[in-house]
């Protein structure tokens, strides 16, 4: 992508603590030290229908102190991508076909399996969905936390349990030495998720990835995590990865947005770019029909038909048959190449899916170098 | 059964005494019994989870229940569908009370009011066939041949955006928001008056929820259908309803018309939910207003204004309603609120502004 790794990693720029603004939200700390870069990652499932491209060559980066939001469906690849960086996809029928995953120098998908182990859960750790289903019951939040923190920092005793403290405290749970002692069962579902939350920073990772982690929360509860998030990005200045199909999260949270479809990202921005000047028409309809707090809405607009099957994939582009521009089907034919048509902002441009194709298609790289 | 004479109704506070109203609901309460009273002896607990509600959903029009989980909105629409009983008020349907309806009031009434749930994967059963799923009411309730009812389930599936060769599938051959078109067909399917939508859209792909609301515009515009809809999202809120109730711990603290509530929103619990919701654009940062403590047990709740334990303003002991439920007070034509020393976000300096720009 535009930096190169090398020379950021380094600078070694810690974020200045003083350009954010305080109430912790949009301020950006993002530097320009590029933490996870993901290069060309495809993901294939052989299934009995044919083989799945869930990941289909995907490239992005996340800085350190950034928050980058994947946007789209289910089905769009958007976990996938996710388990792949951890390389927790389940494999037969999964398999990391291609691509690189750059973590500290390092691309994880050449790492033996005993390598990975110390990297997840230590510079890259994943925050879930379902508190309930990541936590187990049967051990307390202090055998659960301490876990990661035994095996990443090999600490025992009293620094363990110090360091288990000091992680719930950081989560903010209230009464962290009596917490500890409870079972998951015992503490509400916004706890819970907090408690999801102190394992995956307890080792002080590089990048967090939060796979939809409000999902199963209140609006209060979940207004009240999605600031902790926040605030604990900018004391640790950690790049967090983003996964919702929520466009109020990505206005809140995120830096920069990559919106996906059909296993590919379809575009890619700074968020307000991505919500002033979408490119795409995926995008556009996306922000476009959901419905608005502030105001009252007219009817909806509403993007027609269902995101295709994965492994029928049309040949080019996968958004065509939902497209309302006209195009032509050889327009729709070639796969369309991501390109940064302005600074910073990537699209992939095709007739069939940009409305403003003809601004750009001087960009578009000569046929034949498919 | 078409009176619109609601004359017998007893008015309540928060509810419009013009309303053209199909479901009237008053006082209505569900306790669940939790524990204590020995052989009728002792102190027993209650769970209130539904405490002297009352509103009217009005014919072609959709009112909203919205609050967090265990708000006690859920409970009200089930009380509604007869799943539950109450413990105690009245739910009238166009101007009768269904308790002390004749059994053919009775069961014109479970015809006229049908539901949408929120999960379309555990809400269909996956051994039926969508044909049966959507024949099955007919097959029950109506005297219609296996013609007439394939005949009209085919109608119902174009109307409600599907194709009728797919009446032979299984729920599992269809995504997410095809199936919660085969929901709201089979709730289509006896002509009913007024549907209960509980999340509706909650489970829903963002594309596919366009869809989906959009849809069920159209039908209530087309049949003249009144919605009750629990949503915990209030810009669908906003979109969908027309009129609104705030609960909290079974309580409305806050109601009327959709537009003058999100437009002032009044009571500190309101202003609390709205600031907390998700922003539409990156330049619109609310500020948000955490409220001190967490949401206290529905278990023998505080006597007086169950909102006492959660407002960052002091509650005197001694105050009339520490001790006894305050009522809803209109405090602008259409516009309700639980009105007390404690409750009002005016007093509390804690006003949400809405489209609140970043950098102020």
């Amino acid at each position: 992508m535009a930096e190169s790794t090398d020379a950021a990693v380094e600078e070694k720029e810690v974020s200045s603590a003083a350009s954010v603004d305080t109430d912790g939200f949009g301020g950006s700390a993002a530097s320009e030290e590029v933490v996870l870069d993901v290069k060309d990652l495809q993901t294939h499932f052989t299934t009995r229908w044919g083989v799945v491209k869930a990941v289909d060559g995907v490239t992005y980066h996340v800085k350190r102190g950034e928050t980058l939001g994947i946007v789209g469906e289910s089905g769009s690849g958007k976990s996938v991508t996710a388990l792949s960086l951890m390389r927790l996809v389940p494999s037969p029928p999964g398999k990391i076909v291609g691509g690189e995953v750059v973590l500290g120098g390092r691309n994880l998908l050449e790492l033996s399996e005993s390598q990975m182990t110390s990297v997840r859960g230590g510079e890259i750790s994943i925050i879930l969905q379902d508190p309930m289903q990541a936590l187990n019951p049967v051990f307390s939040i202090e055998n659960q936390v301490g876990e990661a923190i035994k095996i990443h920092q090999k600490l025992k005793g009293q620094a363990l349990w110090d360091k288990v403290v000091d992680s719930l405290r950081k989560v903010r749970i209230p009464a962290p030495e009596t917490r500890a002692k409870d079972y998951p069962h015992q503490l509400s579902g916004g706890m819970r998720q907090r408690v999801v939350g102190a394992i995956g920073i307890s080792s002080a990772p590089a990048v967090i990835i939060a796979d939809e982690p409000t999902t199963s929360l209140d609006v209060t509860i979940q207004a009240a995590y999605l600031r902790l998030l926040r605030q604990i990005q900018q004391e640790e200045g950690v790049g967090i990865v983003f996964i919702t199909h929520d466009f109020g999260i990505v206005a809140k949270m995120c830096d920069r947005v990559a919106v996906m479809y059909a296993g590919r990202i379809v575009e890619v921005a700074e968020v307000r770019t991505i919500f002033n000047e979408p490119l795409h028409e995926y995008t556009k309809a996306l922000i476009g029909s959901v419905p608005k707090l502030e105001e009252k809405t007219g009817r909806l607009p509403q993007i027609e038909g269902q995101p295709p099957l994965l492994y029928n994939l049309p040949p080019g582009d996968a958004f065509a048959p939902r497209s309302t521009l006209t195009f032509t089907a050889e327009d729709a034919a070639r796969r369309p190449p991501l390109i940064e048509v302005k600074p910073e902002h990537w699209v992939q441009l095709s007739k069939s899916s940009v409305a403003d194709y003809d601004k750009f298609a001087h960009m578009m790289p000569a046929e034949e170098a498919e | 059964m078409t009176t619109t004479e609601n004359v017998s109704i007893p008015g309540a506070p928060g509810v419009n005494p013009n309303a053209d109203a199909i479901i009237s609901i008053r006082n209505l309460r569900k306790w669940y019994q939790v524990g204590g009273g020995f052989m009728g002896f002792g102190d027993k607990s209650y769970l209130k989870a539904v405490d002297d509600v009352s509103f009217d959903i009005e014919r072609n029009k959709t009112f909203g229940l919205v609050g967090e989980s265990g708000c006690g909105k859920t409970t009200t629409l089930k009380l509604l569908l007869g799943l539950e009983k109450p413990t105690g008020g009245q739910i009238y349907y166009e101007g009768d009370d269904v308790a002390t309806m004749s059994k053919a009031g009775k069961t014109e009434f479970r015809r006229s009011v049908q539901a949408v749930f929120q999960d379309p994967w555990s809400s269909l059963n996956p051994r039926m066939r969508v044909r049966s799923i959507v024949g099955e009411p007919l097959e029950i309730a109506t005297t219609m041949t296996k013609g007439q009812i394939a005949t009209r389930v085919s109608d119902l599936l174009s109307e409600t955006g599907l194709n009728p060769y797919q009446a032979n599938l299984y729920p599992h051959e269809f995504s997410g928001g095809q199936r919660q078109r085969i929901g709201i067909a089979r709730a289509l399917a006896l002509n009913p008056k007024v549907i209960a939508l509980d999340e509706p859209v909650s489970a829903l792909d963002v594309s596919i929820r366009a869809q989906i609301m959009n849809l069920l515009v159209d039908l209530q515009e087309e049949h003249g259908l009144a919605y009750l809809l629990v949503a915990h999202n209030l810009a669908t809120v906003r979109y969908m309803c027309h009129d609104m109730a705030v609960m909290y711990l079974g309580v409305v603290q806050e109601s009327g018309e959709t537009e003058a509530i999100f437009n002032n929103p009044m009571h500190i619990y309101t202003n609390a939910l709205v600031s907390a919701a998700l922003p539409s654009h990156p330049d619109i940062s609310r500020e948000e207003f955490l409220l001190p403590g967490e949401v206290v047990s529905p278990i023998n709740p505080p006597p007086g204004d169950v909102f006492m334990t959660r407002t960052p303003l002091e509650v005197d002991p001694e105050h009339k309603w520490a001790k006894e439920r305050p009522p809803l007070v209109e405090k602008e034509p259409g516009h309700w609120v639980v009105e007390t020393p404690w409750s009002m976000a005016a007093d509390a300096g804690l006003k949400v502004e809405l489209t609140g720009h970043k950098g102020v």
